[in-house]
């Protein structure tokens, strides 16, 4: 085994379902991948898939020189394991994808509670799209039905492949689109053409949502937990009459996105703002208030650790931003700077 | 004393007290003229999340998020005590030109009671406009309303250059909110002045101290130009404060509506700097026909930008607004022939204000990147910093 010391990019995608968390080597190989449920506790899954990390990592020495954050909860994520860099989830799936394949012009991602297209000309994202208050089309909808037709969500991609005609679901909205599934079920359909029938709804739903007036060309790249899905694989190829590449680590792209741009930074062994494994072991308080100093009534979110207040947010404001300790400022503004 | 000056004089016995909706800085140029009028002013509450709450309470559902803002300035200055609501009238070839007719009606089902004025523009007739503003300021002559007018619109005209010049210093100020801070007391200072000339000395006073706020002339910043329906672009609190926002993520701006060119009967903007003929030409050849509110506009303005050489540019709408989506739905056709990147943003009182910021530092990452020709653009070490990015600077607190 290699004793040797080897530097490490840590990178952390906090989704509303998912926690994921990579570590990549500085040749971007991913050494260890954790994908897990948020369930609700942003802060524990982190602390607990840093835990799992260290499991993974066990018998090999790595000094991780940068970490990045990203997803809807990438702002508390930095805070608790101190990030070097913050970025929203879009760009961090992008800059993963062209690592995977560096020609790409589209990315498909799909994950548990919003679905992104980014479109990408000559390694450069030139637009991109987001769905917004709709969840038709979206993880969360799959792992619903998987439930309700009893079927584990990792089956539903083997049922769909298995289908010879799909069924035409009213996929506009997850409910209609339940509804319609029942209906279809209750009147003899069978349940791999009902579940590819899905996909394909799903398919058209995301299309028609994202896709309006973009020019959808190969390489193709399709990432996010539903990536694993092999119905949907199938759905978008027979929508789109293309090929759709599905990376090894599709379910983890934005964490490797967001290691990627830590690595970016180039920071020398020690420079990171890493609090490093051990931050599994605090106990992190996040508490809210309201701010009632306007009408505005702001809840603002704070987030302490031994008493000590780590970060405040959430006021309109802006007042109840902390200001960087001096230290910090100077590490802030090489980080900052582009 | 002439009607001029005749600031606070207010007109004995007539007992109106008068309000109207916010709209960004809107109240400071009505605070001017009625004042000038001599009529009681009775300014809402500023927009805040109480004032959405009672307008959503009490409006339609699929009505535009303005409508509901509207409402609620109107319930919480009635509560304040007024007892005249002035409306912008007109034809509205959106559902604008219904919006007074609506919320008078919502008013008096819920039993307020008011007397409701709607203010047509003056194209439709000198005489009612002349008789609109008499009914609110009984006695009023037309030479003395034609006075004050010039002299209100002249100091509106002049803090719609102070906001316009903010955003543009905002992208280089060295401490964070140093411009903001320098334009609330820049518009203190007009508020002052009182005659013309009173106002073009008060007018170099404040902008000096935009002008004063310390910059950093270095900094790279990008372009970026806002278009969309007026209301989400005039009022701060429907859209977040995204102006501000992206001021401090050193982003230089420039909008294509101001309170004055809004409201003025001339179209020819004066504050934006270019008149409504030459935005509907350049908006022709992807859309030649008015679709209503100001989805010709919005073509024609992103086109403009595009031109000017600027980065990118942002459509901001109500949820469910007809003219932007048709405008919207275009507008991919003008990203391709003009090669201009467009970010469209939706507004509601169900807009988070986290989807919003995910689009807009991403939108600015494809910006920064764009012109960088390299996805990436964190910095490589020992590389000078070319400009600062807000998406990273929290990454820094501890």
């Amino acid at each position: 085994m290699d004793s040797q010391v080897k530097p490490g990019y840590l990178g952390i995608d906090v989704g509303s379902v998912s926690t994921n968390l990579v570590i990549l080597d500085d040749d971007t190989n991913v050494l260890a991948a954790i994908y897990r449920r948020t369930q609700g506790q942003p802060i524990k899954a982190v602390q607990e898939g840093l835990k799992e990390l260290t499991e993974l990592m066990r018998g090999q020495e790595v000094d991780i020189r940068g970490v990045g954050a990203t997803g809807s909860a990438r702002h508390l994520t930095g805070v608790i394991v101190g990030a070097d860099v913050v970025k929203n989830e879009i760009t961090a799936h992008a800059v993963a994808a062209s690592q995977v394949v560096p020609d790409v012009n589209t990315v498909l991602e799909i994950g548990g509670q919003d679905s992104k297209l980014i479109v990408l000309r000559d390694g450069v994202v030139t637009d991109f799209a987001m769905n917004s208050v709709c969840a038709a089309g979206t993880g969360s909808f799959l792992d619903h039905q998987s439930a309700r037709l009893g079927i584990p969500i990792e089956e539903f991609g083997d049922y769909a492949l298995r289908s010879e005609s799909p069924a035409h679901i009213a996929g506009r909205c997850s409910v209609f689109a339940e509804s319609d599934m029942i209906h279809k079920q209750q009147v003899g359909v069978s349940v791999q053409d009902i579940i590819y029938g899905l996909c394909h709804a799903l398919v058209r739903n995301y299309l028609n949502n994202l896709a309006k007036g973009k020019e959808l060309l190969q390489p193709m790249v399709f990432q996010g937990g539903v990536a694993a899905n092999a119905g949907m694989k199938r759905a978008f190829e027979s929508e789109l009459g293309i090929d759709v590449f599905i990376p090894e680590h599709h379910n983890v792209m934005g964490a490797i996105g967001s290691a990627i741009l830590a690595m970016e930074l180039e920071l020398d062994s020690g420079e990171s703002n890493f609090k490093g494994f051990e931050v599994t072991g605090l106990d992190y308080k996040t508490s809210t208030f309201i701010c009632e100093g306007c009408s505005n009534t702001c809840e603002v979110v704070r987030i302490r650790v031994d008493g000590k207040t780590l970060a405040r947010w959430g006021g309109r404001c802006g007042k109840w931003e902390m200001q960087d300790s001096a230290g910090s400022r100077q590490k802030r503004e090489l980080l900052a700077a582009r | 004393m002439n009607a001029l000056t005749g600031s606070g004089r207010a007109r004995p016995g007539t007992g109106i007290k008068v309000t109207t909706p916010h709209m960004g800085n809107l109240h400071l140029l009505l605070e001017d003229l009625f004042g000038r009028l001599g009529v009681e002013y009775i300014k809402p509450p500023l927009s805040s999340t109480k004032t959405l709450q009672i307008g959503v309470k009490h409006s339609p559902e699929f009505a535009c998020l303005p409508l509901k803002i509207n409402l609620g300035n109107f319930i919480q200055a009635l509560e304040k005590g007024a007892n005249t609501i002035a409306m912008a009238g007109g034809h509205g070839p959106c559902r604008f030109g219904y919006y007074g007719i609506v919320e008078e009606r919502i008013l008096r089902d819920l039993g307020y009671d008011f007397r409701f004025v709607m203010l047509e523009p003056f194209g439709d007739g000198p005489w009612t406009f002349y008789k609109t503003f008499e009914s609110l300021a009984p006695g009023l002559s037309i030479p003395s309303l034609w006075k004050i007018l010039k002299v209100s619109f002249a100091k509106g005209r002049a803090i719609d250059r102070l906001g316009r010049r903010s955003l543009q210093v905002r992208a280089y100020e060295v401490n964070r909110g140093d411009t903001t801070r320098a334009l609330k007391e820049a518009e203190k200072i007009l508020a002052q002045a009182g005659t013309t000339e009173e106002i073009r000395e008060a007018e170099a006073a404040a902008v000096a101290v935009i002008e004063g706020v310390e910059q950093d002339p270095e900094r790279d910043v990008l372009k970026v130009g806002i278009v969309g329906e007026f209301f989400l672009l005039l009022e701060p609190f429907s859209n977040f404060d995204l102006e501000e926002a992206l001021g401090h993520m050193g982003v230089y701006l420039e909008r294509c509506v101001w309170v004055t060119d809004w409201i003025a009967p001339r179209k020819d903007n004066k504050i934006f700097g270019y008149p409504k003929k030459l935005i509907e030409e350049k908006a022709a050849p992807f859309l030649s026909q008015n679709v209503g509110g100001e989805g010709r506009e919005t073509i024609g303005n992103t086109v403009m930008f595009a031109e000017r050489g600027f980065d990118g540019v942002i459509q901001l709408l109500p949820f469910g607004c007809m003219p932007e989506n048709i405008a919207s739905s275009i507008l991919p056709k003008v990203q391709q022939v003009h090669d201009i990147p467009v970010q469209t943003l939706a507004f509601d009182e169900q807009t988070g204000k986290a989807g919003m910021v995910t689009r807009v530092e991403a939108f600015m990452d494809l910006l920064w990147a764009r012109r960088n020709g390299r996805l990436i653009s964190v910095p490589r070490r020992g590389k000078k910093p070319e400009a600062a990015c807000g998406g990273c600077q929290r990454a820094g607190t501890a």
